[in-house]
């Protein structure tokens, strides 16, 4: 920024204490020199991965960024064990996933399964439903403090924009976010969508020259 | 019951907001400092007439745990930077020919990642080569924000984004090889894949070349793509010539990647690609007498964007699933431009890059805000429309054009600005109104707001040295008929949805190996699409061949700017748009999708083929 714009800036967010504090809070670019550097991992951490702490379902504590999701390729999705609408098929597709993954969920890909009702599905429930699913290790599912659990879901943008849709867990969000976060990439995928699909997508989060090399391209017929 | 200041309905959460709005107004006027015009010349007024949101930028940020992880964007000013205009694109000097040289099979040896033979290359062959890399750019959006790391199109002569202006002549085939350089992806600045597939949007294109959603290539590898820059039909209905009422103006290229593309193109890559002909000459002394390029003919891209409150860097919301909303506005990539005109006529080529906003283009004069100033609208998504259509204003949703004539005569001397009046609060597309509240209920007016309420775009400032202007009056020009509408073979249907927040096009999902269905090449086709939905508005896009609108809800559609060529037709809340299609020249595979590119990435998009005639589905039309 040279001079003449920054003595611009200046005089500008000088109107704030007139205006009532109401231009402080948009004189951000005038606050910038005295903030911090953050690194765009370290802005999307702070943005979207709360440290929470989790319960799995064999009742370990966990931290959300720092043991679930930190270094690591993973899957995020949310369900709840009575759900009846889209979670069953979901949860079968993301087993169907483990399965072709092999013994990469557990090494450096991670599933992670959160519930929406965490007061019902207590880690004896979320250990009954992982064994309905025959989910391995790697794939873990997660209880807590339901504000944690409502903060993590909004954060992560599991949310209707509707209030009344929101509010109506057997409408709630049936995508999986798949992400590498050292490398900053995240997409979702439709949890009903084709196995095949997930594969597909989690696939190009992997930007090592093996996985490169057979990612060129798609759906050749 | 809650009242705007035009005695329409709000809701109680609206009227807050305005009640806020109006107070925080009062306390800067108070101060003894600003009108609303001197607010809104410095582009701090917003949503009727309200103080720029200090939440409120995508889609998910009015949610309460929300705002903690997002911000407003710096101040910035407005009307400070020139108006950057895209440099033309340049092909390769005859003596530095492509090496290796282009080839119909893919050369795959020597890192080329198409996987399909060319259809079309012996046949048109390329008259002109680019050589183009996509890389990471540094670049200045606003005076007022912190140096931006982009990616951009390089023509081995401009390295920006947009990128360079194509050129082009019908008849005169090309060929671009797209070489990825993008950094890896620990050098994203915390968004964009770094996979790529190049779409020229609108083009006639054959599908290897179209930029395909799942033809990515990665870092390191490169593409051919060959654009013919013939007219449809030339190898079916109007054999050797095709149809010159298919002629196409306003192509934008832009990158397609699946399940990225909103990343991709919010981080940059996208560009224009005009086509001309003996009509559409690009010169005001032949043909339709259009104002000449590039003097007096300017490509717009118009985009909104948010920046990191703490570090000024452009963000993207990773994690929305309805869509994005900046809340600063950028045209040909700078925030809020100004641009110096003559007074005569000019021909601007308006391009919505979104990624999910609708905008309502004005023509707003600060200084008498209640008169209306009309523009001519020439061609609706690049298309000349049989003739010009005097408008006071012309809404387009994500990847729409439209093509206007502004003559600034009547602004000699003084600025007049481009201004959004579309209210749009989220994802879901306009806020609709029902006007009066007299039962209106099945109305899809959006609400417009006050002249001077929206968004400012940029500002033209007309000066007073009148210059030669021989382009034609709009009043008496007449340009392309339309193509002749057949009886279809086939009408499918197409149901738009969300399904627990999934986005589907009947109850499925984009997946790159699903081909949902086949139409038989040169047949003609209606497409119906329905919205299953009584809130979400989906621009919806689909490649090859153009479209006509044959009906809104039964009827004709109501503007007469949609009787004309369409690549992307507005699909409004339960809604049904009955659409024709013909399918010539190419075979091949081609997308259908929702072009508010967070809906198209999260699976509102579908794979169809076109096969050789008699090879199709064989679908009843009831």
């Amino acid at each position: 920024m040279n001079e003449t714009s920054r003595r611009n800036l200046l005089s500008f967010s000088g109107l704030a204490p007139l205006a009532g504090g109401l231009l402080a809070a948009r004189s951000g670019a005038a606050a910038t020199a005295a903030a911090p550097t953050l690194s765009a991992r370290e802005r999307i951490r702070e943005r979207y991965f709360p440290d929470v702490v989790l319960r799995t379902q064999n009742n370990e504590k966990v931290r959300f960024y720092e043991d679930l999701i930190k270094d690591k390729i993973v899957t995020l999705n949310f369900f709840y064990a009575q759900c009846d609408g889209v979670c069953p098929g979901i949860t079968a597709n993301l087993a169907k996933v483990q399965r072709a993954l092999g013994n990469r969920v557990g090494r450096d890909i991670f599933m992670c399964s959160f519930t929406l009702k965490p007061a019902e599905d207590t880690p004896k429930a979320l250990r009954d439903y992982a064994n309905l699913y025959h989910a391995k290790p790697g794939w873990t599912f997660l209880t807590g403090r339901p504000d944690d659990l409502e903060l993590l879901r909004r954060r992560l943008g599991f949310t209707d924009p509707v209030p009344a849709v929101d509010k109506d867990k057997s409408q709630h969000i049936g995508n999986v976010k798949i992400g590498n976060e050292p490398l900053m990439l995240w997409t979702a995928c439709p949890g009903m969508a084709h196995a095949d699909w997930i594969l597909k997508a989690i696939s190009w989060m992997d930007r090592s020259p093996a996985a490169l090399e057979k990612a060129c391209c798609d759906g050749k017929s | 019951m809650y009242y705007n200041a035009l005695g329409e309905k709000v809701s109680r959460a609206r009227y807050r907001e305005m009640l806020n709005a109006a107070k925080n107004r009062r306390e800067l006027i108070a101060a003894g400092l600003y009108g609303r015009r001197e607010l809104a010349k410095m582009g701090l007024l917003t949503a009727g007439g309200m103080l720029l949101p200090k939440i409120g930028l995508s889609a998910r940020a009015r949610t309460p745990f929300a705002v903690t992880s997002q911000a407003a964007s710096p101040m910035t000013r407005s009307f400070v930077e020139p108006l950057f205009v895209m440099p033309q694109a340049q092909a390769l000097p005859p003596f530095r020919p492509l090496n290796p040289a282009p080839t119909v099979a893919p050369n795959t040896a020597a890192g080329e990642s198409r996987t399909r033979p060319h259809q079309a290359l012996t046949q048109f062959p390329p008259q002109k080569f680019y050589y183009v890399t996509q890389h990471a750019i540094q670049a200045t959006q606003s005076p007022d924000l912190p140096v931006q790391t982009l990616w951009a199109f390089d023509d081995t002569h401009n390295a920006c984004s947009p990128g360079p202006t194509y050129v082009n002549h019908y008849g005169v085939p090309i060929l671009v090889r797209n070489n990825n350089r993008l950094p890896p992806p620990n050098q994203n600045g915390g968004f964009g894949m770094p996979s790529v597939t190049t779409h020229l949007h609108n083009g006639h294109t054959p599908s290897e070349s179209d930029g395909f959603a799942c033809d990515y290539f990665e870092i390191g590898h490169w593409y051919d793509q060959h654009y013919p820059n013939v007219l449809a039909g030339i190898l079916s209905t109007h054999p050797g010539t095709g149809d010159i009422n298919e002629a196409l103006s306003t192509l934008w290229y832009h990158d397609h990647r699946v399940m990225f593309t909103a990343q991709n193109t919010y981080k940059g890559l996208v560009g224009y690609y005009l086509l001309f002909n003996q009509f559409d000459s690009g010169d005001e002394d032949s043909g339709f007498r259009l104002p000449s390029h590039p003097q007096f003919d300017i490509p717009l891209v118009f985009a909104d964007k948010v920046y990191d409150p703490t570090t000024g860097q452009l963000f993207f919301d990773l994690f929305s699933l309805d869509g994005i909303l900046g809340d600063k506005f950028l045209v040909n990539g700078k925030i809020q431009p100004f641009f110096k005109v003559h007074p005569r006529r000019y021909r601007f080529r308006l391009l919505n890059t979104g990624p999910s906003r609708f905008y309502e283009f004005f023509l707003t004069d600060l200084n008498n805000l209640s008169a209306t100033n009309p523009y001519w609208v020439i061609a609706n998504d690049g298309n000349l429309l049989p003739a010009p259509v005097q408008v006071t204003s012309a809404r387009i949703g994500v990847a729409e054009r439209i093509d206007v004539i502004i003559d600034f005569r009547p602004f000699a001397g003084k600025s007049i600005y481009l201004e959004n009046r579309l209210n749009q609060i989220n994802g879901q597309g306009p806020v609709i109104s029902n006007p009066n509240g007299t039962g209106a209920t099945e109305c899809n007016c959006p609400e417009i707001l006050p002249a001077g309420g929206g968004n400012l775009l940029m500002r033209f400032d007309v000066d007073t040295d009148f210059v030669r202007d021989e382009s034609a009056d709009p009043r008496t020009q007449t340009f392309y008929q339309l193509p002749q509408v057949v009886a279809p073979q086939v009408v499918r249907t197409f149901k738009f949805d969300r399904l627990n927040g999934q986005w589907s096009i009947n109850g499925q999902f984009m997946d790159c190996n699903d081909i949902r269905f086949h139409v038989n090449q040169n047949s003609a086709e209606n497409w119906i699409l329905t919205n299953a939905t009584g809130d979400w508005t989906h621009p919806i896009h689909i490649h090859l061949e153009e479209h006509q609108i044959l009906s809104r809800n039964r009827v004709p559609p109501p503007l007469p700017i949609e009787g004309s060529r369409k690549d992307v037709s507005q699909l409004h809340p339960n809604e049904r748009v009955q659409l024709f299609f013909r399918f010539r020249d190419w075979l091949g595979r081609y997308p259908l999708h929702c072009h508010n590119v967070v809906h198209e990435d999260h699976a509102m998009m579908l794979r169809w083929e076109v096969v050789p005639g008699g090879t199709g589905d064989k679908v009843e039309v009831p």
